[in-house]
């Protein structure tokens, strides 16, 4: 067992279950309906045809990126609602459309079974022996990858899945990962592993939902892979049936994957760049591969798909500004490599804070493995440049209302006080920076400060470590701002937030 | 809460006149827990040595019971820490009188009003008050029904009592309150008191429910936290970023300004506010802290370092148990270094007090263990006479030792007296509770042990502790006092002698060893401020002899439970034993990987009750994270009082030991204390709980009270290790219990 | 100060409070309500917890400025110790208390639970009780109390 991985695991799972169920929800989006009509809509099928009728008819694939802020967006009951009449009365006009589509639909169809079939590969019995050097150094790829994040339920058994990804076109489950024969990949050989890990496929053939994010997985190592598996493999068995997923049609037929495969599943693993350090290899391999940063950290695309022009230019989770890992020297609240890597470590850094929301549970899981590892990717995020002169938005110069300052500062002394006053032993004691010193605060969006106030810092049981409570239920919308306004005021006070109120309405709109 | 009207400063009344008497114990209590015991280290003078419990100490039995016109009234010098030892006294009182529980008004410590009992602690309430008030009660009614029976002119046999009213033959009816005008209750206890068989008893060994939960779950008055009095202020303490720190600029006249303080107090390194209004005082700390400027202060030993230092610091050598010869060379051994870090006690609410200084007399409301010795300590602290100090109990949180209830109680005095006339109430913060109570000592102890044809044969231990009993022996004990511009210094550490033992509690096995060689290093100069935790050294001395037992068996082929049995005689030791083996079905587990099963026994301190302890697990082979599924222990604490109290005890201790065993840990380094809230001291929360725990009472009519409260905290901690151990294959020694505290 | 109207267990009062007085000081030194305990004044501990509208919130760093309007409850308004409510007499019935100090902050957090959720599993009550910190170890008797009123059979264990 690798060194840094001593306490308890299910233990922080339970306690960052939440935001990590969020946090997935993104990808979720991304593979359960948005690539839908998309493909079909390239590929000019008749179901495609429809489907791109519909998506083009709903307002929602062009409100993705604002999905989970804007209430007004369609949800998907919507949209299969308008489905079939849509398709009447646009189709079916001519006979040589009606000739031309019976042919499409036919190749189509021929199309549509050779992508959508994959052949199950042959269980095989559980392995039983393991080279003890091979599980550490899985252990290692299991927390870089973050699989325990989705694949545990809090309070569950480690890795038995059951965590609902709650989306508005169902809910999904995460599997059980463990190796029981019946319910979990016991009976999974090695390619079966590193083809779902590469490919999406589940052993049986059928295909995963990209909320599993085998397009950055197969970007590993084979070596990598293989470890992994290996560790998976050694673990307890733990009997526990995968939770029956709610999603609504279409999106309940699995086979529509493939198409968004088709257009989304590339890249080969990565290889070191001669040019450039080990460390920044490793770096690059952490982040790209197992780590998947860009599934948050990249902006989305109309259809959900990473924006590869885009690469780490920041994006959006679950309410969560996911910032940009571009340019992060150049900023004008700058990280030092000593920040970086302490912040990645899940440690109160000057000038930042600590992770919160869905980076929480991430940056725990950096803190189990060697130090280096946190090390190489901030060596290479460091040297990613900023392609643009200035990524980071700046509030609009507009007048806002002018902070309240009086009703900020005595929110400050009621609530936040007791930990976040220099009198505070949390300030005097561990000397973790004044709040104007973190990131949350310095940023050009109000969101993540918001998002911290509101769902707070979890513990995790059993271990030290810092904890904030949620704000929620304490704190009304007119406080949430008046306090927000009062801080930002101490952080930037040349750029005051200017949609804090509306930016608090979408927040408590979407945790409802 | 009522005023401190009806003071009787001098009240001693009931030690007055009196020769010592001949007498003997009426209940076959061990003898030698007469030795010194951490309940009477001051105050306590021993009059009459052989009568049982705190009769030796207190042995007029007017001091325990009395009757008037407006009732029965029973106090006791044991006060209520949460254990719910209060019912039980008076289960025990109206048990003997023959009245009902409801007819009795029961007072717990006052220094004007009730017995000294010393400290409350070490499971001595019911062994030593419960002895006391079970004897004394008997012995009232007896001379009631006496007296009536001269004042009928019948023979008392054919008197009997019922609810408080002795009725005689031909109808006659007394009531107790008539019955003692006839008689003089301030008289010494007498050696004998009247027999009553266990199969009679009513309401000792019977469930009564506790008198303080209903008040307490409908937000009742229950603690000194809710005392009000009528113009009472509120206070907070400013204290020094660590121990050792010189104030060096303080701007009082600022803090003077803020709305509502009436007082900002500074005396050499002591600082306090005092405002109308509570929120208002924490503003002024708040202010305080930030405009005290402090220099110097102890330095603070790397967490890593604390056992070689602890090896290292000046210490006092006390031989502990040296007997038998070693012998030849053994076939099995076992060595091994065993280390604990310092704990807290944590209460859920930090401490609190309320003193008002009026007409000459300081009266202070306290959740200390032993109003006694606080007395003394505050009178000599603020230069009083004892008797213009009348410390009374009031309920607090939780207490598990000596925490911070005497220094607060202490700055409570300190405060009020410079506010006379003005009630003061003074409440601790959370962080000024984990940085300022005293600290269960970390401990290093080193096991040689060797095992040869099935017998236990050479057992060679030694321990290095700081002191576990830093109570109030004079002022310099109190943290306030040392903060003053003429600071008072502590007493000289003494620990406590065996057979109770200080860090050597339980430091010597109850198996029958061929030879012993049993060492206690006492450092006397702390790191940190240590002192009384439930258990003392038996949390750690019971985990490393059960690790050794356990390991010298199965380096040997042997089973660990059948060893213990052949080297136990002592057939209560092999019941509770036997029940705990056959409850849990040992030594059969679950076939699920990381599954481990451990037992462990202990009798508390080898002379009170007997703790057999088995645990069911898992060790998650890949997280590490430790499951209690299963915990089976039978317990004998001899006549049990209040059986549903007694279970509410053990499954407590079973649960504190699991946080303590598995968690906890005060995390430091040279930059401080980090563990100034929950957020750097973590302590179990539901999602930790054991996921079922099974209590059996083996109960022993008639026999002895031994004690319950801190019978359970060693055994679970060695059951779990064992449990570990058997579930890893690995063995854990490193104190708590995660993987990152032990060896690669 | 300012003038602060609270509606508590009911009952609409006009408080003068200072303008950035939590909620707990409000409810124990102004109100004389003893049921919110002051445990960590930093939400972690949950002895301050009492239910707003229908939310278990921590009164220690709750600012009573924004609390108008809402309703406050306290333990003191499940019962009495004379005539306890359901919750109360459950913990009553378990003995589900050693000190005590925290058993107001448990009985609320598991009151707002039971009013959303009435018949919770065991392991729901576990997870939603993990914000409050007992240290006497009451704990097993605290799930049970919950479950009686949850419709659990069966004993303790």
């Amino acid at each position: 067992m690798c060194q840094g991985y001593g306490d308890p695991a299910a233990a922080r799972i339970c306690a960052t279950g939440n935001a990590l169920m969020r946090g997935a929800q993104r990808c979720l989006w991304r593979n359960a309906l948005l690539r839908g009509p998309v493909i079909l809509r390239r590929k000019g099928l008749l179901y495609a045809l429809a489907l791109a009728q519909t998506s083009a008819s709903a307002p929602f694939p062009g409100c993705y990126k604002e999905r989970f802020h804007d209430p007004h967006c369609t949800r998907p009951a919507t949209v299969r609602r308008v489905f079939l009449p849509t398709m009447n009365s646009h189709l079916l006009k001519s006979r040589t459309l009606w000739i031309s589509v019976a042919m499409l639909a036919v190749i189509g169809l021929i199309v549509a079974v050779a992508l959508m079939w994959r052949p199950a590969i042959a269980p095989i019995k559980r392995p039983t022996s393991f080279d003890t050097a091979q599980l550490q150094r899985g252990a290692r790829v299991v927390e870089a990858g973050d699989c325990a994040v989705c694949h545990t339920r809090p309070g569950g058994e480690y890795l038995a899945g059951g965590l609902p990804l709650v989306t508005p076109f169902g809910t999904l489950y995460s599997t059980n990962i463990t190796p029981d024969a019946q319910t979990g990949i016991g009976e999974w050989s090695l390619p079966a592993f590193e083809r779902a890990m590469r490919e999406g496929i589940a052993r049986d053939g059928h295909f995963l939902y990209p909320a599993f994010p085998y397009v950055h997985y197969r970007r590993m190592s084979a070596a990598d892979i293989a470890d992994a598996y290996a560790y998976l493999m050694s673990g307890p068995a733990v009997h526990a049936p995968a939770k029956q997923n709610q999603m609504n049609f279409p999106m309940n037929i699995r086979a529509l994957v493939s198409f968004w495969n088709l257009l989304f599943l590339h890249g080969e693993p990565l290889t070191p760049l001669a040019e450039h350090s080990a460390a920044w290899n490793r770096g690059r391999y952490l982040v790209d591969g197992p780590g998947h940063c860009a599934g948050c950290h990249s902006p989305l695309n109309l259809i959900g798909a990473e924006k590869s022009s885009q690469y780490l230019q920041g994006g959006s989770v679950d309410g969560w500004e996911a910032p940009a890992l571009v340019g992060l020297g150049q900023r004008a609240n700058p990280w030092n490599r000593e920040q970086l890597v302490g912040y990645l470590r899940a440690d109160v850094v000057d000038g930042h804070g600590t992770p919160a929301g869905p980076m929480r549970p991430v940056s725990l899981s950096l803190a189990r493995l060697p130090a280096s590892e946190a090390e190489a990717i901030a060596d290479y995020l460091l040297r990613l440049q900023n392609p643009h002169a200035v990524s980071e938005t700046t509030a609009k110069k507009q007048p806002v209302i002018p902070a309240d300052h009086t009703t900020g500062a005595l929110l400050f002394s009621s609530a936040c006080a007791g930990c976040h006053a220099p009198a505070a032993p949390m300030r005097e004691i561990d000397g973790r920076p004044g709040l104007q010193s973190t990131s949350a605060l310095q940023a050009a969006s109000s969101r993540n400060f918001l998002k911290t106030v509101l769902e707070g810092v979890p513990a995790i049981p059993g271990a030290p470590g810092p904890v904030m409570p949620p704000f929620a239920a304490s704190l009304d919308n007119a406080q949430l701002g008046a306090l927000a306004a009062y801080l930002r005021e101490q952080a930037r006070p040349e750029q005051p937030w200017a949609d804090l109120s509306s930016t608090i309405e979408a927040l408590r709109q979407e945790t409802k | 809460m009522s005023a401190a009207n009806g003071l009787n400063p001098s009240r001693r009344a009931f030690l007055r006149g009196g020769a010592l008497l001949m007498a003997f114990t009426l209940m076959p209590i061990a003898r030698r827990v007469l030795a010194d015991t951490e309940v009477d280290t001051l105050g306590t003078v021993v009059l009459a040595p052989d009568l049982p419990g705190s009769l030796r100490t207190n042995p007029y039995l007017d001091a325990w019971i009395r009757i008037g016109a407006d009732g029965i009234t029973v106090y006791t010098g044991k006060v209520e820490l949460g254990t719910g030892v209060k019912t039980a006294l008076l289960q025990i009182a109206a048990e003997r009188l023959q009245v009902p529980a409801s007819a009795i008004n029961l007072l717990t410590a006052d220094t004007a009003l009730t017995p000294n009992e010393g400290y409350t602690a070490g499971s001595h309430s019911i062994f030593d008050s419960g002895t006391a008030l079970y004897n004394a009660a008997a012995q009232v009614r007896e001379m009631l029904v006496d007296a009536a029976a001269r004042h009928w002119q019948v023979d008392a046999a054919q008197l009997s009592t019922r609810d408080g009213i002795i009725e005689g033959p031909t109808g006659q009816r007394m009531a107790y309150a008539d019955a003692v005008k006839h008689v003089d209750v301030h008289q010494y206890a007498k050696a004998q008191s009247p027999a009553m068989a266990a199969a009679d008893f009513k309401l000792i060994g019977h469930n009564l429910p506790r008198l303080d939960i209903p008040a307490k779950v409908s937000g009742g008055a229950a603690f000194v936290q809710d005392m009000r009095l009528p113009g009472m202020l509120h206070a907070r303490v400013i204290r020094p970023p660590r121990p050792g720190c010189t104030l060096q600029a303080f701007d009082a006249a600022s803090i003077e300004a803020l709305n509502g303080v009436v007082k900002v107090i500074r005396d050499g390194n002591y600082l306090a506010v005092v405002a109308r209004d509570e929120w208002q005082a924490i503003k002024a700390m708040r202010s305080g802290i930030e405009s005290a400027k402090w220099s110097g202060g102890k330095a603070i030993p790397e967490a890593a370092d604390i056992h070689d230092l602890l090896k290292q610091l000046p210490s006092k050598r006390y031989p502990i148990s040296n007997n038998g010869n070693p012998g030849d060379a053994t076939e099995t051994r076992f060595k091994a270094r065993v280390t604990k870090q310092y704990l807290m006690h944590g209460s859920i609410g930090p401490s609190c007090a309320v003193a008002w200084f009026n007409n000459g007399v300081l009266t202070v409301w306290t959740h200390t263990q032993g109003v006694y010795p606080l007395r003394a300590g505050i009178a000599e602290m603020l230069g009083l006479p004892p008797e213009r100090v009348r410390c009374i109990h009031t309920e607090g949180s939780g207490c598990y030792g000596h925490n911070g209830a005497d220094d607060a109680a202490a700055d409570a005095a300190l405060i009020a007296m410079r506010l006379p006339g003005t009630p003061v109430r003074v409440q601790w913060m959370r962080e000024q509770e984990n940085l300022w109570e005293p600290y269960s000592s970390a401990m290093v102890t080193e096991i040689d042990a060797g095992l040869s044809q099935g017998r236990l044969q050479d057992w060679n231990y030694e321990l290095w502790t700081t002191p576990h009993n830093e109570r109030i022996v004079n002022a310099g004990r109190l943290l306030p006092a040392r903060l003053l511009a003429k600071p008072f210094t502590s007493a000289p550490s003494v620990p406590i002698a065996q057979p109770e033992g200080d860090g050597d509690r339980n430091a010597v096995p109850l198996y029958e060893l061929g030879a012993t060689r049993i060492n206690m290093n006492f450092v006397t100069t702390m790191p940190f401020r240590t002192s009384a935790m439930r258990s003392l050294g038996a949390h750690i001395n019971i985990f490393a002899i059960e690790a050794g037992i356990d390991e010298l068996a199965i380096k040997a082929g042997l089973d660990p439970l059948a060893l213990r049995l052949a080297h136990l005689s002592d057939p209560r030791a092999r019941a509770v034993i036997e029940r705990v083996r056959d409850e849990i079905g040992w030594p059969h587990k679950s076939s699920e990987p990381g599954a481990g099963i451990g037992f462990a026994f202990a009798r508390y301190k080898n002379i009170m009750g007997y703790c057999a302890l088995a645990v069911k697990l898992r060790v998650h082979p890949q997280t590490g994270e430790i499951r209690v599924d299963h915990v089976v222990t039978a317990v004998d604490v001899g006549q049990i009082v209040s059986p549903d109290g007694l279970r509410n005890q053990v499954e407590g201790g079973i649960v504190q030991s699991t946080s303590w065993t598995l968690y906890e840990k005060v995390a430091y380094d040279a930059g401080g204390i980090r563990s100034y809230d929950w957020s750097g001291y973590p302590i179990l929360r539901f999602t930790q709980l054991p996921k079922k725990v099974d209590v059996h009472l083996l109960d022993q009519p008639g026999e002895p009270f031994l004690g319950a409260a801190e019978i359970v905290q060693g055994p679970m901690a060695a059951a779990l290790g064992n449990a570990v151990s058997n579930a890893t294959g690995r063995r854990w020694l490193n104190l708590p219990l995660t993987r990152s505290s032990q060896p690669a | 100060m300012s003038q602060i109207t609270l509606t508590v267990n009911g009952t609409a009062q006009a408080l003068e409070l200072e303008p950035d007085m939590p909620l707990l000081y409000a409810l124990r030194n102004h109100l004389n309500l003893n049921g919110a305990k002051y445990g960590c004044g930093l939400g972690q501990c949950g002895a301050c917890t009492v239910i707003v509208d229908d939310q278990p919130v921590f009164a220690c760093l709750t600012p009573c400025a924004g609390l108008e309007g809402k309703k406050i409850r306290t333990v003191e308004s499940l019962g009495s110790a004379d005539k306890p409510g359901p919750l109360q007499a459950a913990f009553i019935d378990k003995q589900a208390a050693q000190c005590g100090y925290c058993i107001a902050g448990m009985l609320m957090r598991a009151q707002a639970l039971l009013e959303r959720d009435p018949h919770p599993d065991e392991q729901t009550i576990r997870e939603h009780m993990a914000g409050n910190l007992c240290r006497c170890g009451t704990h097993l008797r605290i799930i049970e109390a919950i479950k009686q009123v949850a419709g659990h059979n069966g004993s303790r264990t």
